[in-house]
Parts: structure tokens; sequence; C-alpha cells
């Protein structure tokens, strides 16, 4: 075991602030996503009702894998299309932008139903509280829905950004400079592939330690006030 | 989009699916086996018998299966006795190499679906069981684990999912399953959008399929009447 990785360490030390950079850009769309796929599930107009499940169902049934090459090579001929239409040269997707829209696309799936569930959780006299106050419809989700449902929201939102995490690995296949990817290069010139795979599983065990004291923390600072139920 | 194309390789993408339901049900089957031990190891009142499927859970669950897919796949190899070993013919297989890695990776999530479930059987029953004059271990088999597998079993066709969502993975070790194949296919006809819109709809179907499939074994096995609500 060679413990300066062969020279290596600076590139996998990048690796992983790829990675954690775009774990977060991706939970930033994913974030998005989830809130309105979830304001459309919840609406009474039936066609919103519908957008929103088809989205929440078919990304959730076709493998991460699929929609990173999807987004990353499908684009190509789309982006084409709009480079002519904005005169420009041209303009392409780099894999950063493509795993971020892939995986924030995935992520926000399953953050919809999360979200689904925080918002019905809250009771129905919040709102018609807000509503004889003579508060604006927005304005009730801004102030009086969305600072509570975050509490609800959040353990499930914990999870899924383990998952995340763990599926920014999946970027490295289209070529992002990713902690996998570092590695792969690594491996590549050193030949001990199992030492420097096993580097990359420890860099992703601590990444997931790290959130999830992160996460802890979060919920212990949302549910302040709250009595935690005993079950 | 470009249906003919699609019809003209939709034999070739049926190959891929069976490969991927072949890995599949290889690993949600024998993850199911290697966990059941470690399930009752991991809910054990002794922290010693407790800590080592804690280990290894915390391991498979904390990485992605990527890392492990290539732990096995290429890592293995930098070992001279793994070369030599008798398994290498095996371990330099990439199918038998991604066999390997699913399972042990859905074992772990088993392991910890089987855990919650045997946790959560309600104490007064197998008190009950004991008061009757069972030993532990026919408790074990009579009452818990029968038990145990109804409260997990929403869980455990969740995991069978995500292990179909998980085995695209297999195409980056070189194997031709469902993602695998429509690689290959696109890098003869240029077509990504096409084919792998072709591919998600034969996942969709797949998923689709186990769902309702364990909804009539949720139904045979009366898990909503067990659960004494």
């Amino acid at each position: 075991m060679n413990f300066d990785l062969y020279g290596f360490g600076p590139a996998l030390a990048a690796g992983t602030l790829m990675t954690i950079k775009l774990a977060l850009s991706a939970l930033c769309l994913g974030l998005v996503l989830g809130l309105l796929g979830a304001l459309a599930k919840t609406s009474p107009y039936k066609p919103l009702q519908w957008l929103g499940g088809t989205y929440s169902t078919i990304v959730r049934g076709i493998p991460e894998l699929l929609w990173v090459l999807l987004i990353y090579f499908g684009t190509v001929n789309l982006m084409r299309t709009l480079a002519d239409f904005l005169h420009m040269e041209s303009l392409e997707l780099s894999p950063f932008a493509a795993g971020t829209i892939a995986l924030g696309i995935c992520f926000g799936a399953y953050a919809t139903e999360v979200f689904r569930g925080a918002i019905l959780a809250i009771p129905k006299g919040h709102r018609e509280a807000g509503q004889a106050l003579g508060m604006s419809k927005p304005r009730i989700f801004w102030r009086l829905i969305l600072p509570q449902m975050w509490r609800i929201a959040l353990p499930g939102l914990g999870n899924l950004f383990m998952i995340l995490m763990k599926d920014t690995a999946l970027v490295s296949v289209i070529g992002l400079e990713e902690i996998m990817r570092r590695s792969q290069i690594a491996v590549t010139s050193s030949k001990q592939a199992f030492t420097f795979y096993m580097v990359a599983a420890l860099i992703y065990l601590s990444l997931t330690v790290i959130a999830m004291t992160g996460m802890y923390l979060l919920e212990k600072r949302a549910s302040r006030g709250f009595v935690r139920s005993s079950q | 989009m470009n249906w003919e194309v699609i019809i003209k390789w939709l034999p070739r993408l049926s190959e891929g699916a069976v490969l991927t339901l072949e890995l599949v049900a290889f690993a949600v089957i024998a993850g199911l086996i290697l966990a059941i031990p470690m399930g009752i190891a991991r809910s054990s009142r002794h922290w010693y018998i407790r800590s080592l499927p804690y280990g290894y859970i915390f391991f498979f669950r904390g990485t992605p299966l990527l890392v492990q897919l290539f732990l096995v796949y290429y890592g293995l190899a930098q070992f001279e006795s793994v070369r030599q070993g008798p398994l290498w013919p095996y371990l330099r297989d990439p199918y038998w190499c991604a066999v390997l890695t699913m399972t042990l990776h859905t074992a772990a999530y088993i392991a910890e679906i089987l855990r919650g479930a045997i946790q959560s059987v309600p104490p007064g029953e197998v008190e009950a069981a004991r008061a009757l004059g069972m030993s532990r271990f026919q408790t074990m088999v009579h009452i818990l684990l029968p038990r145990a597998a109804r409260i997990g079993l929403p869980a455990y066709s969740n995991e069978v999912i995500l292990m179909l969502k998980a085995s695209a993975l297999a195409s980056t070790i070189t194997l031709l399953e469902l993602t695998g194949m429509a690689r290959t296919i696109i890098a003869r006809t240029y077509l990504p959008v096409e084919i792998f819109f072709a591919a998600g709809m034969f996942y969709l179907v797949i998923a689709f399929v186990l769902v309702r499939g364990f909804k009539l074994l949720e139904r045979w096995l009366r898990v909503d009447a067990c659960q004494g609500r």
C-alpha cells in the first residue's frame, strides 16, 4: 500500500470537490422540480395532477444511468437546433450540465412524492386560517405551508440526498472528472485497481457520514419546539 | 421519432431485457437468502453479533454500486492469489462479477429491511409463542419470520424495482443487458433518442409487471389482513 497514492492524491481531492459540486447543484434543481411536481400533484386542476403524476411515475421507472446517457447523448440534435435558432456557432451540454440535469430530474421525481406527503400532512385548518385572514393563495403557500413542510419532508429528503450522492458516480460514464473518473485515470496508469477503487469507496463513505451528520443537525434544528413522538 | 428503427432493433433490445431480468432475478433471490441470517443477526440483542452485519451494511449502503462493481471486476485482478485461485474463471467473467456484486449490494439493503420488519413484530406475539412452550428456534421459524416476511414484503418489492434500475450499471463492465445493448445499437445507428426511449419503455414495462406481480403476491399472502389493524 502506497500512502501518497502514486501522486494521484490531489487529483482525487479535486474529483471529490467536483462530486460535491455536482451533488449540490443537482440537489438545487431537484428541490425546485420536486416542489413544482408536488404542487402540480396536489393542485385541484386535473391536467396538472396528470402532469405531476406522469413525471414522477415515468422518471422513477427508468434507471438513472439511462437518464444520464439520454440527456447527454440525446440532446445533441436539440442543442444544434437551438444553436441555429440563436445564430450561435455551436452549443452543447457539458458533462457537468448534463449530469446536473439528469440527476436533478431523478431527484425531483422522488422529491415530488416526499413533498406531496408533507403538503398533505399539514392540517387543513392552517390553510383555512390563512384564508380567514385574507391571505392570497401564493402567500398562504409561502408563509404557512412551506415553512411547516420542511420539517416533515426533511428525513425523506435526507435519504434522497444520500442516494443522489451515490448516483453522482454515474456521471463518470459521460466523462465528468469526479471521484470515479479520476480513480479510473489513476488505475490506467498505476495498474492498482483495487487500491484506487477502495480509496474511492472510502471517500464516498466519508461523504455519506458527513451528509448523515449534517442531516441529523438539520433535523434537530427543524424540529426544535416540537415534542418528539415516542414511536 | 423514427419508429422503423425502433421496431427493427426490438429483437436485440429484448435479448438485452432477458439478460437484465436474469441478473435481477439472480441478485434479489440470492440476496434474500444471504440477507436472512444477516437480518436476524442485525436484530440481535448482543452488540458483538449485531456489529458484524452492521459493518457490512454500512459499507455496501454507503458506497455507490458502480464503485463496488469496479472493485470486484477490475480490482480483484490486482491480487496474484485471486488470479491463481480456483474462482478466477468466474471472477474474470463480467456476468458472474455483476451477479456477485449485485447480490452483495442488495443483500445489505434487504438485511436492513428484514431488521426493520423483525423489530416491528409486536413483542406480545413472541411472548405468547414462548408462553405456549415454543423454543426460541420454533418461535423464530413459526412466528417471527412469517410475520416479518409479510411486514417486509412491500419494502422488498421496492428493493426489487431499485435493483432493476441498478442493473443498468452492469453495462459499464461490458455486459450487454438492456442499457448495454442500447448503447451498442446507438454506436451503430447514431440514434440515441429513439433507442434510449425504447430501452426506457422496456424498463417501465418490466417495472410495471413486477409491481403488479408483487401486488398479487401480497394479496395471496394476505398481507393486509395479517397486520392486525
